[in-house]
């Protein structure tokens, strides 16, 4: 129960942080001030709130789970590959969205859509596909909070608890601090997280005898080596999962982050030290992930392992609740925090974990996003603001705040699915489909509102689509095959289309919507294309 | 540097991310405990980081903030980092009352 006392502790701090610590007094533009602190945040907190509000629960609880059941294939296959296309999207397209939002004023994304492509109820239906995608997100973090707060308590703290405090102190300080609260708490837990995967990793590999000797032992079972290497996913897997990482800068919150800089300068550091950062966080969480499958000493891990091993060895003769179960058993969301109970001392412990406590927090961002866009793209747009006034706006915001926390809560009790899956399949996917719209607005002249919308209803389309397939076909097994080629099948972890993530083909007929009926349309008016497109 | 060269080292720098050669080795291990593939992808990741400040030096796109004046570099200097920025409206496009309806 001391760890979670820690964490308590670091709640309350949170909370202070954000409500408290950085309060100025409200300007002219309460919006402006509320939704995009003023657009004046400095290079340090740009830098490690950026990269805080893109590390959710899943970068730490899910990496290292998907880590202790897939080996360490989990670095490559999400960190690295985002290292590089985050970073890289954000010099291309972060740059010119604050160049355009400074210059024109935009808040969020949709606002630039609409006055780039010249429309109104289109970049309302781009905003809702938009919003719905990005509550899974937030759930997320509701679902980390209370898995975290359950296994830092020893069972203590039931999961449903956990997560309604995690979601009040979040909404708390969304309510109150807006983004200049938000970005100083991210920078808080950033700074944490950051410092105490580290410690994490060091104090870890003390208690389990040095990693040297967990490695070797793994590379010499064979029930164990191929965690090692990358045996259990192939390579067109990999290849597609490549395609995950450019909903990074579609993700609402991040792109209305790139708002916030005060100068366009600020984001030349944070693109250099992304990808560190990317290694400081996610290499101790995936290797911490792999060395617990020797960590045998620990009952919460054994009776994980045992769990798999009877999946593995009876899987096929079980009924499909039973292999449900031992599933949910063997699921290694929770693996740094068995680790950390077990290995740290008791005070090192809370202290671990009010650090992943952090990182599990990060939906703050996402919530603050969402308000913003409902309060500007659907309140103001509909003339909301101009009748009650922009102080309206703001309130709106805060209540839209409240009631969604609310909601996340309640779906978080409802879907017992581990954190990664649930991610990966909705929010992640989706926003790499819709992609072709920030590239086509920012680099295509020719893009019109009707290549927009089509990129836009494809995403959504393709996501409801995979989500229904999956909950229909809940079996492994080929739906569909010509000859020899598999076109669909149903895999352990989701769907596969010719043996690839359905991201791929998302993103890619998405483009090829946004291009073909984009030249099949009219273009806006060149006076608005050329405010885009500076000489 | 030709802004075509780091087009290709982007492109060099993804195609590496796809380390078949390293697919089932996990030998030698690196420093005692980091097998093979992981050590390629941490040396990846510092490489990346390489190319970032490579792009950042050869072709940031400084004409972004052209015409920006005061509002590029906020005026308000670097120490008071929540001075505010002045406020531009949401623009209107030409025809923005008639793309309402649509």
């Amino acid at each position: 129960m001391i760890p979670a006392l820690f964490v308590f502790a670091y709640l309350a701090i949170v909370i202070y942080i954000g409500v408290f610590a950085f309060r100025r007094k409200v300007g002219d533009h309460p919006a402006e001030d509320y939704f995009l602190a003023n657009r004046s945040l400095g290079q340090f907190v740009f830098l490690l709130s950026l990269f805080g509000t893109n590390m959710t629960a899943f970068a730490i609880l899910g990496s290292s789970g998907h880590a202790f059941t897939n080996g360490m294939v989990t670095y490559p296959l999400m960190a690295s590959s985002s290292a590089l296309i985050v970073p890289l999207s954000l010099f291309l397209i972060g740059t010119r969205v604050w160049a355009m939002g400074k210059r024109y004023g935009f808040i969020t994304p949709v606002q630039m859509f609409r006055d780039r492509w010249e429309c109104g109820h289109i970049g309302t239906v781009i905003s809702v596909v938009q919003a719905a995608m990005l509550v899974p997100y937030i759930i997320i973090g509701v679902m980390g909070g209370g898995t975290t707060l359950y296994a830092i308590s020893g069972g203590r703290v039931p999961f449903w608890i956990g997560g309604a405090i995690v979601a009040m102190v979040v909404m708390i300080y969304v309510f109150f601090g807006g983004m200049r609260g938000t970005a100083w708490v991210n920078t808080f837990q950033t700074t944490l997280f950051l410092l105490f995967g580290a410690i994490a990793l060091v104090v870890i590999g003390v208690g389990m005898g040095g990693f040297g000797n967990a490695v070797n032992e793994m590379l010499s079972s064979p029930s164990t080596s191929s965690l090692l290497t990358r045996e259990k996913i192939s390579p067109l897997f990999f290849f597609s999962y490549t395609f995950i990482p450019l909903s990074s800068i579609n993700f609402p919150h991040m792109i209305i982050f790139c708002l916030t800089a005060r100068r366009m300068g600020h984001f030349k550091k944070t693109v250099i030290l992304y990808p560190i950062c990317m290694l400081a966080i996610w290499l101790p969480a995936v290797f911490l992930g792999v060395a617990a499958n020797r960590a045998t000493e620990v009952p919460a891990i054994r009776a994980k392992l045992e769990a798999r091993r009877t999946l593995a060895s009876q899987g096929a003769a079980l009924a499909p609740e039973q292999r449900n179960e031992l599933r949910a058993k063997s699921a290694g969301d929770d693996i740094l925090l068995r680790l950390l109970d077990h290995y740290a001392p008791l005070w090192l412990a809370g202290l671990l974990g009010a650090g992943i406590m952090a990182a599990v927090m990060a939906s703050d961002s996402q919530i603050l996003a969402l308000s913003t866009m409902f309060s500007e793209d659907i309140f103001a747009f509909y003339e909301g603001k101009e009748r009650f006034g922009e102080k309206a706006q703001v309130v709106t915001g805060r209540v839209f705040v409240i009631a969604l926390t609310i909601v996340a809560y309640v779906i978080a009790l409802k879907f017992p699915q581990p954190i990664f899956d649930l991610a990966v399949q909705y929010a992640f996917s989706g926003y790499s489909a819709m992609m072709p719209l920030l590239v086509a607005a920012l680099f295509w002249r020719r893009s019109t509102k009707w290549g927009a919308l089509a990129s836009t209803l494809w995403a959504a389309a393709s996501v409801a689509a995979v989500a229904v397939f999956q909950s229909i076909v809940t079996t492994p097994k080929v739906v569909w095959s010509i000859g020899d080629v598999e076109v669909l099948a149903r895999t352990q972890a989701g769907t596969a289309v010719f043996g690839l993530l359905p991201v791929v083909p998302m993103v890619i007929i998405s483009a090829l919507l946004m291009i073909v009926v984009s030249l099949m349309t009219k273009k806006p008016g060149e006076k608005t294309v050329s405010r885009y497109f500076l000489r | 540097m030709k802004r075509s060269l780091l087009v290709v080292a982007i492109i060099a720098l993804y195609l590496l991310h796809q380390d078949f050669w390293f697919w089932r080795a996990a030998a030698p291990i690196v420093f005692g405990f980091l097998p093979i593939g992981l050590f390629y992808h941490l040396c990846y990741t510092l490489a990346i980081s390489a190319l970032m400040w490579l792009l950042v030096r050869e072709a940031w796109p400084a004409r972004l903030e052209e015409g920006l004046g005061d509002m590029g570099t906020g005026g308000q200097g670097e120490e008071d980092p929540f001075a505010p920025s002045p406020r531009r409206p949401v623009p209107q496009s030409p025809d923005t009352e008639e793309a309402r309806r649509q």
